[in-house]
């Protein structure tokens, strides 16, 4: 069963609180959606009103051609993984497993074998005789992914499926939920997380939400090589955002003229330039700034340099330096033309003033530690 | 008491900052606890073994086991207990999943007067059954006013079916107690799971919520099954004279014939029911792991 997703104008309220406002996204069938964004963002929300656990206050949710809007959980024929697993504790491995077949019927002759398929390809397979306490939280994923995958759902939702893992077993878990979207390329997943290295990793196309609203969607590529908001520039990736003045074939920051595409940009306006931390080099190059070293991070792999140019800090992911500068030197750092993204000018005004200091708060490795 | 007999000689060997052996301070509950209880018991016990005719001997056991008024109250007793527990069970259990899962305006107001149900005496849900159902009670009432017939059609208040009735409206909330707080345990990510996965709610209730909830099923109920076999108010109240279990027999016997030997026979025979009713409920628990 292929199917796809669609979400239809879905507005959600709780009380007067609009948590998720008009969403209108596709998930192609066989599509790997990443619902990224910070807590709060609406994006648990968008997943539960597929599932049919909120009802939305207005427009529609379809699994393929059919209207879902009205329909109970049960009748959806959903696959759910959830954070914390779920698992049902007094029933062993294979029940847990046989759970939905038993619920939707199949014959029994049947079960049996789709539940040790779905255990043999979660890798799960020896352990069906367990309980799930015996069980290591990885391990526990594994089998909640198993019942997910046994009813072979259409559609299979993933609510911060890693969370709750440790980043060793993540990063393994990401390989491996990869390698099942490979074995079932006609499922559908609509895959919630906060975490960036998650969503850029799996996702065919990601979709970025903050304060209840759909900010951007894109390829992971797109949305890390040319993001179109601040926001999307400094949650999918770190982000150095500049303010800048649109000049005539590039832009002023400050007093330095940069050269950089500023495309159908108005001369004169003012806007944000973005350019990723790993695309500033070290030393005298096209587009150089001087300033000084106000903090030196040492990453083992890399250093981060904060270097402060003209009021404003500017990171700098150098590949580890033999000699790294000392606090307070000056030194000059460049980026080329085509590694700088001028953001659309004076849409978001409040936005513009504090984007200095903005990557201190959130943009350093905010992926793994965002709630 | 257990926990305390356990510790006990790993701290007596060490002894207390002190100097005073730690059994000590086991002494003024033990103490409180025999004098209060298990003296009165032992007396009990032994008069039970003392004839009015003096000596030491059986009789007063031999007497009352041959009596067809005990042999009826025994079968009484255990099947008022028994079918009040089930009942408590069945509609606390139903009860108290609506209360947790369904959500429905006042679901909070409900579940907090559970609470303050549990701290009604027993006579109270009797009186209020017989305003109701009594013989001169309201349902009584409205149906000879509206027929014009001398007397209603309501007159089961005085037989078992009345106690059955009053003891399963006073005990199911001792039974919901546990049920919601264990409930309140569930994960309701593991419910949603299951209804995304196709399981209805009777399922769910059946293969989730059940087994989660059996230990305070198994506590509630053996609470339950202990109350109703030494309940005595209600069966006072409800005005059955057909109706006697053992512990109305053991008020016959004392206050109005002066039997004491036969009174404390039959104190005897209803306290091992109740402590053997209990034995069985820990060691099935035990066995199911609950």
């Amino acid at each position: 069963m292929s199917s796809g997703l669609r979400f239809d104008r879905v507005s959600v309220a709780y009380g007067g609180t609009t948590v998720l406002d008009s969403l209108d996204l596709t998930v192609e069938p066989g599509e790997v959606m990443a619902l990224l964004g910070p807590s709060g963002s609406g994006k648990t929300t968008a997943l539960r009103a597929v599932a049919g656990f909120v009802r939305p206050a207005a427009g529609r949710v379809f699994i393929g051609d059919r209207d879902v809007t009205g329909l109970p959980p049960h009748r959806r024929g959903i696959g759910m993984v959830v954070q914390q697993y779920a698992l049902f504790p007094h029933m062993r491995v294979e029940d847990n497993v046989a759970f939905g077949l038993k619920a939707q019927k199949a014959p029994k002759d049947e079960i049996r074998g789709r539940v040790a398929e779905a255990l043999e390809m979660t890798g799960m397979a020896a352990y069906a005789r367990r309980h799930p306490r015996e069980l290591s939280g990885g391990q526990q994923q594994r089998v909640a992914i198993a019942r997910a995958l046994a009813i072979r759902p259409g559609v299979l939702l993933l609510d911060e499926p890693l969370s709750a893992l440790d980043a060793r077993l993540r990063s393994g878990m990401l390989s491996e939920l990869a390698r099942l979207h490979r074995e079932l390329p006609h499922v559908s997943i609509l895959y919630v997380t906060h975490d960036q290295v998650e969503a850029l990793t799996l996702a065919d196309r990601i979709a970025v939400m903050d304060k209840a609203r759909l900010q951007d969607v894109g390829t992971p590529r797109e949305l890390y090589r040319a993001p179109r908001t601040e926001f999307t520039a400094s949650f999918v990736g770190n982000a150095n955002l500049l303010p800048v003045t649109v000049g005539s074939g590039g832009v002023d920051f400050s007093g330095t003229e940069l050269k950089v595409p500023t495309r159908d940009a108005a001369r004169g306006t003012t806007a944000t330039l973005c350019v990723r931390p790993h695309l500033v080099g070290l030393g005298a190059g096209p587009n150089a700034l001087t300033g000084s070293v106000i903090e030196v991070q040492w990453r083992g792999a890399t250093h981060r340099l904060y270097i402060e140019v003209a009021g404003h800090r500017v990171m700098a992911d150098l590949r580890e330096l033999r000699q790294p500068p000392a606090l307070g030197d000056e030194i000059t750092v460049h980026f080329g033309p085509e590694d700088a993204v001028l953001l659309s000018a004076g849409v978001t005004p409040e936005r513009s003033a504090p984007v200095a200091v903005r990557e201190t708060v959130g943009a350093a490795d905010q992926g793994s530690r965002d709630g | 008491m257990a926990s305390a007999a356990v510790a006990a000689p790993a701290k007596a060997a060490t002894r207390t900052r002190t100097g005073i052996p730690s059994w000590v301070w086991a002494l003024p509950p033990v103490a409180v606890l025999g004098t209060v209880f298990l003296y009165p018991l032992g007396l009990v016990v032994q008069q039970s073994f003392r004839p009015d005719t003096g000596g030491t001997s059986a009789r007063a056991y031999a007497d009352v086991f041959a009596s067809t008024a005990f042999r009826e109250a025994l079968g009484t007793t255990v099947w008022l207990a028994l079918g009040s527990t089930v009942g408590c069970l069945v509609l606390g259990f139903v009860l108290a999943v609506v209360i947790a899962f369904v959500p429905f305006p006042g679901g909070k107001a409900v579940a907090k007067f559970i609470d303050v149900f549990l701290s009604f005496p027993s006579f109270l849900i009797t009186l209020a059954l017989l305003f109701v159902y009594g013989t001169v009670g309201m349902a009584n009432g409205l149906w000879t006013g509206a027929t014009g017939a001398a007397e209603g059609p309501f007159q089961f208040l005085t037989t078992p079916w009345g106690v059955l009735l009053a003891e399963i409206t006073y005990f199911t909330p001792f039974v919901m107690r546990p049920l919601l707080a264990a409930f309140s345990g569930i994960d309701t990510g593991q419910l949603e799971v299951a209804s995304s996965l196709g399981a209805r709610p009777a399922r769910i209730v059946r293969q989730i919520v059940l087994p989660e909830a059996l230990p305070a099923l198994a506590a509630g109920g053996s609470l339950v099954l202990v109350l109703c076999l030494n309940e005595f108010g209600i069966v006072l109240f409800t005005g059955a004279k057909g109706v006697t279990t053992l512990p109305m027999l053991v008020y016959g016997k004392a206050i109005l014939e002066s039997d004491y030997p036969g009174a404390c026979v039959v104190a005897v025979v209803n306290i091992s029911i109740s402590v053997g009713f209990y034995g069985l409920y820990r060691v099935v628990s035990r066995r199911v792991g609950a």
